[in-house]
Order: C-alpha cells, then sequence, then structure tokens
C-alpha cells in the first residue's frame, strides 16, 4: 500500500485508490535490464587471468600461489577498509579489488618478500584507486601504480626473476633485461621464442606465458567484455616499430616476435590498457590510445634505461584519456547541434 | 533484412502471446474515458453528469489545433466527469459512463464498408479528424495533423510499422494476422492523400514470419512492399524505422516529413480504415495482456475506457507474487501505481511482471565501459548526459544532443552499473523544457 498512499497524495483531492492484493512498486522504465553488471564484468576478467595464474603456479610453484593469494586478501582487505573510512557501500566483493590483486601478482617476480606485495596493494587500493574516489574514478590503473610504485622502490627485488621449475629459487635476469645489458646475442642465447610462447622463461609470474594470456583475452573478447581496438594497435604498432628497426639493423636490435613474447606486452595490451575505467570510450580514441602505449614501449624497449616499458606506456597514456575523450566529444557535440541542412 | 544503422540491442523477445488470437473483451459495467489520450491540448467535455450518450457519441471535442476529438465507447449515462488516474501516472479529466448494456450506436455511425475513393482529400482528413484517431503506436499525436504536412514538404515515402520491437507485446502482430485487409486498405487511403506519388512500405521484424507473409499477399499485388526487418530493438521507433527502410537520417530539429517520409502504426491504419469506409470512431483497441504474474496472458480487443481492473479479472487475475504492473511494454512503458486506470488510445499492452531486484537495484558509478554508447541508436553519449544532467548543467547537456535522445532506454537496458541512464535523460529535458516555459512566460 506505501506506494499507492505515496503517490495518491501528491495529486490533488482525490480518493486514496488501494490495491485489495497487490503491493505496486513504481520505478523507472525499462522494466528489463540485462544481466550484466559490474561483478559479472570483473569477475569475467578474473577467469580469464586464471590459466595465465594456473601457468604461473605450474612455471615457479607454491611461491607464486601464495603470492597471488596474499596480493587478492590484501586488495580486498584495503578495499574494505576505504569503504569504511570513506562511509562507502561495501564493495569488497564487487570484484574489482580482485582483479586489482590478480593483475598486481602477475606483475611482479615470485620471490618477491610478501611484505613488498602488501605495500603495492595498498598502493593501488588506496592510493590510486580511492584517493581519487574509488571504482570508475580512477586516473590510472591501480595494479600498474603499484607495479611501477615497487620497481622504483625495490629495483632489485622486482628484477631479479626466478627461474621457472627450480627448486631452489634460482633468480637470472629477464630476456628484456639480458638484451638490455648484455646485447642482443646474449639475449637470443638466454631462451627459445617458443619457450616465450609457452611461457617457459624468467620473467613476472603473468608475463611468461603467451598462450595462456591469449586464451583468457580470447574469451573475454568472446564475451565482448574487450574490444580488440587497444589491443590491436598497441601489438600492432609494437610490431611495426621494432620491425623497422630490426630491418634497418638486425645485429643490434631484436625481432619483432621476440618483443612480442618477452615481457609483458601481452599482459599489458589485453588485460591492463584495455582496463575500461583508465581507457577512452571511442573507437577512434581506443585506436590513438593503443597506438601511444605501443610507440611509448618500442621506444622505451629500445632506447629507454628499463628493459621493459609497457607499464609506463600505459600509465603515460592514461593521463591522456581525459584529453582524447574530449576529442570525442567536441565532435559529438559539433555533430547533435549541426543545423539541418536546407535544400 | 533490412536494420537501422547505429546501435540497438536484443532483448528476450518474450512474445507469449502471439499464437492466441484476439479475444473479444466484453463491455464492462462502468468505463471511464480520459479526456487526455493525445499528444497536445485535453479535449473539452461535452457532456455533464446525467446526460445520456449513444456509442461513438462526442463527448470531448479537439481543444485546439493539436488535440483529438474522444467519443463514448458505449451508450449510457454519465456518472461524473473528474480527475481519475491515467495509465501515463498522472491523473486527467475522465467521464464516467454507467453502461446502460444496450449498447445502441449513434445515428450514421458504424455503417456499412462504403467506398472511399471517391472522397476528396479534405473529407479523408475530416473524417479522420472527427473520428479522433491519434498514434496508436504509443506517442498519440493526432493523426489528421501528421497526415497534413506543411504543402512544401513533399512525402515520398509512407511506411506502416509492424515492428513491435518491445517485449511481450503482440498487438500489432495479432491485428496483422487477422486484419491483414483492413490494414493494406487502411494504407491505401493514407496513400491516396498524396496523390499516389508516395511508395508504401510495410515494416514488420523478422520475428513474425507468419505476418510478413499474409501481409505480403495481399500488398504485393497493390505496389505496397513488405520490408522484414532484423530483429533489433528500438526497430519500430519512427527515426530507426525510417533509416532502416529508406537508408535516410532524421536530424536534430527534423520531423520525418523533412526527409519526405510519413510513419504510421499498423493499428492506426485499421481505425483509419473504420473511420473512413465505415464511420466508426476510434472507440476501441487490441492490447496485450502478458508477464509472467498474469493468470491468462491474452490479447483482447478493449473498448476505451476499459479498466485494468476489469482486464486483470478477465485475463485471470495476477498472480500472488506481482509487484509491478506496467502500462506499455516492458521498454518505454510506465510502471502503475494503481489498477484503477482506464485503457486509452495508446495502451498497446498491460503487463503484469515480478521485478523485485530490477525495481530496487542501487545505482552505481558508471565503469566507462562504453556500452551505452555502444547501444545509442541516436549516437549520443549516455553516461555523459546523465552525469551532466545530474550536475544540473542545463546549458551542456543541451549541446550534448539531449533533444535528440528517444528515450528507447537501451543504454539503461545494458547499462552493468544499473545507473537510470535515460531517466536522468528525461529529468533533465523536463527540467529544461519548464525553463524554456518559464522563459517564454
Amino acid at each position: 500500500m506505501s506506494i499507492t498512499a505515496r503517490n495518491a497524495n501528491q495529486l490533488k483531492g482525490s480518493v486514496l485508490f488501494l490495491m485489495e492484493s497487490v503491493n505496486l512498486k513504481v520505478s523507472n522504465a525499462p522494466f528489463v535490464r540485462s544481466k550484466d553488471s559490474i561483478e559479472s564484468v570483473m569477475y569475467n576478467v578474473a577467469l580469464a587471468l586464471a590459466p595465465a595464474t594456473a601457468m604461473s603456479v605450474y612455471l615457479f610453484g607454491m611461491k607464486a600461489l601464495v603470492l597471488t593469494v596474499v596480493s587478492i586478501l590484501s586488495c580486498i582487505a584495503f578495499e574494505w577498509l576505504m569503504d569504511k573510512a570513506r562511509k562507502k557501500p561495501n564493495s569488497c566483493f564487487d570484484g574489482s579489488a580482485l582483479v586489482t590483486g590478480l593483475l598486481l601478482a602477475l606483475n611482479v617476480p615470485s620471490n618477491l618478500p610478501l611484505w613488498m606485495v602488501v605495500t603495492g596493494a595498498f598502493i593501488a587500493i588506496v592510493a590510486s584507486k580511492h584517493a581519487f574516489g574509488g571504482l570508475g574514478y580512477n586516473v590510472f590503473n591501480p595494479a600498474l601504480v603499484a607495479r611501477v610504485f615497487l620497481l622504483i622502490s625495490f629495483p632489485a627485488a622486482m628484477t631479479s626473476w626466478p627461474v621457472p621449475f627450480s627448486v631452489d629459487m634460482q633468480t637470472a635476469a629477464s630476456p628484456l633485461g639480458i638484451l638490455k645489458t648484455d646485447g642482443l646475442d646474449a639475449a637470443l642465447a638466454s631462451f627459445s621464442i617458443m619457450d616465450g610462447f609457452y611461457g617457459t622463461m624468467n620473467g613476472s609470474l603473468g608475463e611468461t606465458s603467451f598462450l595462456a594470456l591469449l586464451a583468457g583475452a580470447a574469451w573475454l573478447w568472446y564475451k565482448k567484455y574487450i574490444t580488440m581496438y587497444i589491443p590491436l594497435s598497441l601489438i600492432g604498432s609494437v610490431f611495426l616499430f621494432t620491425g623497422l628497426f630490426y630491418l634497418i639493423d638486425p645485429t643490434t636490435y631484436a625481432s619483432p616476435t621476440f618483443h612480442m613474447v618477452t615481457g609483458g606486452l601481452i599482459l599489458g595490451a589485453f588485460f591492463m590498457a584495455t582496463d575500461m575505467v583508465t581507457s577512452p570510450l571511442s573507437v577512434r580514441g581506443q585506436l590513438l590510445f593503443g597506438l601511444g602505449c605501443g610507440l611509448l614501449t618500442a621506444v622505451i624497449r629500445l632506447w629507454g634505461g628499463y628493459p621493459e616499458g609497457i607499464s609506463f606506456a600505459i600509465l603515460i597514456m592514461n593521463s591522456f584519456v581525459p584529453l582524447i575523450d574530449r576529442w570525442d566529444l567536441n565532435d559529438r557535440k559539433a555533430l547533435q547541434t549541426k543545423k539541418p541542412e536546407t535544400p | 533484412m533490412k536494420t537501422f544503422k547505429t546501435g540497438g540491442i536484443h532483448p528476450p523477445e518474450n512474445k507469449f502471446t502471439e499464437n492466441i488470437p484476439i479475444e473479444e473483451m466484453p463491455i464492462p459495467a462502468e468505463l471511464a474515458i480520459s479526456l487526455n489520450q493525445h499528444l497536445g491540448k485535453p479535449a473539452k467535455p461535452l457532456v455533464k453528469v446525467g446526460s445520456e450518450v449513444k456509442k461513438g457519441e462526442l463527448i470531448g471535442a479537439a481543444d485546439g489545433f493539436i488535440s483529438a476529438n474522444v467519443h463514448a465507447s458505449t451508450s449510457g449515462k454519465v456518472k461524473a466527469v473528474k480527475p481519475h488516474p491515467h495509465p501515463s501516472g498522472q491523473y486527467a479529466m475522465t467521464v464516467f459512463i454507467t453502461a446502460d448494456g444496450k449498447d445502441e450506436w449513434a445515428e450514421r455511425l458504424n455503417t456499412d464498408p462504403m467506398d472511399w475513393h471517391g472522397l476528396s482529400k479534405e473529407e479523408i482528413i475530416g473524417k479522420i479528424q472527427n473520428a479522433g484517431i491519434v498514434g496508436m503506436g504509443g506517442a498519440g499525436f493526432p493523426t489528421s495533423v501528421k497526415l497534413s504536412p506543411p504543402p512544401d514538404k513533399q512525402i515520398d515515402t509512407i511506411i506502416l510499422n509492424g515492428a513491435e520491437c518491445e517485449p511481450f507485446l503482440t498487438a500489432d502482430h495479432r491485428l496483422m494476422l487477422e486484419s491483414a485487409r483492413e490494414i493494406v486498405e487502411g494504407l491505401e487511403i493514407i496513400a491516396s492523400l498524396f496523390s499516389g506519388q508516395a511508395k508504401a512500405y510495410i515494416g514488420i521484424e523478422s520475428n513474425k514470419k507468419d505476418a510478413i507473409g499474409t501481409l505480403s499477399q495481399i500488398a504485393s499485388s497493390k505496389g505496397i512492399e513488405v520490408v522484414s526487418l532484423k530483429t533489433k530493438y528500438p526497430q519500430g521507433a519512427e527515426k530507426q524505422l525510417i533509416n532502416a527502410i529508406t537508408g535516410r537520417t532524421i536530424e536534430q530539429g527534423e520531423l520525418p516529413f523533412d526527409k519526405g517520409c510519413l510513419v504510421q502504426n499498423i493499428g492506426t491504419a485499421v481505425a483509419i480504415y473504420d473511420a473512413v469506409s465505415k464511420n466508426k470512431p476510434l472507440i476501441e483497441r487490441i492490447v496485450t495482456v502478458s508477464g509472467l504474474e498474469i493468470g491468462k496472458p491474452k490479447n483482447i480487443r478493449a473498448v476505451i475506457g476499459t479498466s485494468f481492473k476489469d482486464i486483470s479479472r478477465f485475463c485471470g487475475d495476477p498472480k500472488g507474487n506481482t509487484n509491478q504492473i506496467i502500462s506499455g511494454g516492458p521498454m518505454m512503458g510506465k510502471a502503475l501505481f494503481t489498477l484503477d486506470v482506464p485503457v486509452v488510445k495508446t495502451t498497446s499492452g498491460i503487463l503484469f511482471v515480478n521485478n523485485t531486484g530490477i525495481e530496487k537495484a542501487r545505482e552505481r558509478t558508471c565503469i566507462r565501459c562504453g556500452k551505452c554508447v555502444d547501444v545509442c541508436p541516436q549516437g549520443l553519449a549516455p553516461w555523459l548526459l546523465a552525469n551532466v544532467a545530474q550536475l544540473r548543467e542545463f546549458d551542456e547537456i543541451q549541446l550534448l544532443g539531449l533533444a535528440n535522445c528517444t528515450e528507447c532506454g537501451s543504454c539503461t537496458y545494458v547499462c552493468p552499473s544499473r545507473r537510470e541512464l535515460v531517466h536522468w535523460i528525461k529529468y533533465a529535458k523536463a527540467l529544461v523544457n519548464n525553463r524554456q516555459k518559464r522563459k517564454s512566460a
């Protein structure tokens, strides 16, 4: 009866209409909604990352699993704390903290001390997500901010990668690291391209297996949670840019295939650059965003001080997203306010 | 198969009643005939308490150019003239008639079908105007006005809208199967107003194969093309239908006749036929009564003014856990706060549903997934319009194409954050309108 009474009262001088048996709710059209929700988006991203996570446990052992669990749990804990502190509805289980935790774990070496992982989770959730207003308002990808923070704060721990299947946690540089410090021949000698394809090489948890990552990305694409504009323009521009220099001087520059399978390119292109919150909305904006990420990645890889550039590239391009969206917005305004042509 | 260019969604069709023939709903003992069943000014009441009326007698006269006549749906005595709830959610002046059970027609109405070919354009438009015909698809724009475009606009395309893209609704579908001849003849009457120069189409969504078949058989010999349209919402929205069939785009500030098009609903075509050839005013329509919570889903032919209460009783009463009753389709309909509202000329359906979960979902923040932009058939950015509406930046929002929104609700349907996007856009439209009214006053 409640709704009936409230609405009837607003109306002038009329009888109260009471329903005999039905208590009617008034809400806004449309009265059917798709089944998509923030949860379904986030849990599908987590599901898509499962093959890569499983692969990392297979390669690096229980240590990788522990690290992943700690990362996820600390992200969820910080999410809960921040919701409490900001007096917001509980968002621990909307899946976004889970995805951030998972991505953070996949972005670090498996022998990273756990307290560093927790620090990373703090940076991701508190400093780069809730400080901006929580899910939907963050400018930068939280997991990437945390990764870059850890890389700059703890460079040694963040660049000593365990060798796959090693019992005594033997560490070595990643192929990209070797390329930077010892040159192309040493890098090529350290692994085969097929290692990169299957993931049996040194690296962070999630950046090793090309195959597992592609399987997850294909799932997301099939379920329409990501489009291919950003990944294709990102990977394509890395391929073309590094390919150009490989053609100029194959003795100094690695082949584009080498760049495809090493480092975090695939993880970054399909799972980090495509983050809905921190990427442009329009197709051409996404293509431009991917192109920018790709060129910056290639430039940092070829001539930068760091062996890997994808995280820096995505973060830099993140900061351009409002500008890219403004480009689209201005055209939109021009289109919508266009006067009809008079024949 | 044709379709419109941008956006669109495909919600579950749920056309439970598509194979159920139209059933005559008996005229109830009391009718509540609203004087506001159309776009524009409400009709002026012509009857007083105690007046005797005959079926089809004029009881409300069109008040101004954009308005429409209202007729008594049965014979009886006027019991009251007072404000009464309307399916739009507001109150409207309503004439209550106590039926005398004789159902007697007023003189010279509902005659045997006559040959209309000899009538002049003015006579045909006059008959349509007198019969109080309005667009029966939902907007309720007076048809006589729509059929008289300014003389400098050349109409070369006439489209009958049989898309019925709203889930659940099957009223037009059944009408196409059961009254195909009347529909085609109604379309011929419309075409005759444009000296036969215009090409006539009937657009039907591909999920109504039987209707496409039935109408093609009758229409093809008369130069009318039946177009099979992709099953995609909002295929039946005027602008989208024109785009699908002719490829033309109606820009902001334009009306269909600016692009040489005229769109009429299936139900309207039958009403036009009835009015022109039988002198029958618009006093009844087909209503789909459906939803998971109604005892017996049906397509009914109900007289205007029949209470939703009587209809719900006629269709086996709502089940216990009904919590929403919707007038119209689930995408663009209105949730009612009472069942005590009458059928009006634009009531295409009544849905009894249990929407627990949807009706109380919390709006969450935009995660910028861009789905609303992808599905918007008008090429807008609904998330941005909603944000700007919430900030009450009403100058900015007009620059973003507020007036171009057709309120189809596709954006709200897909939003994973459950934002009430179309609601915020409607809110902004209402406030912008108010402000303009205040300025001009």
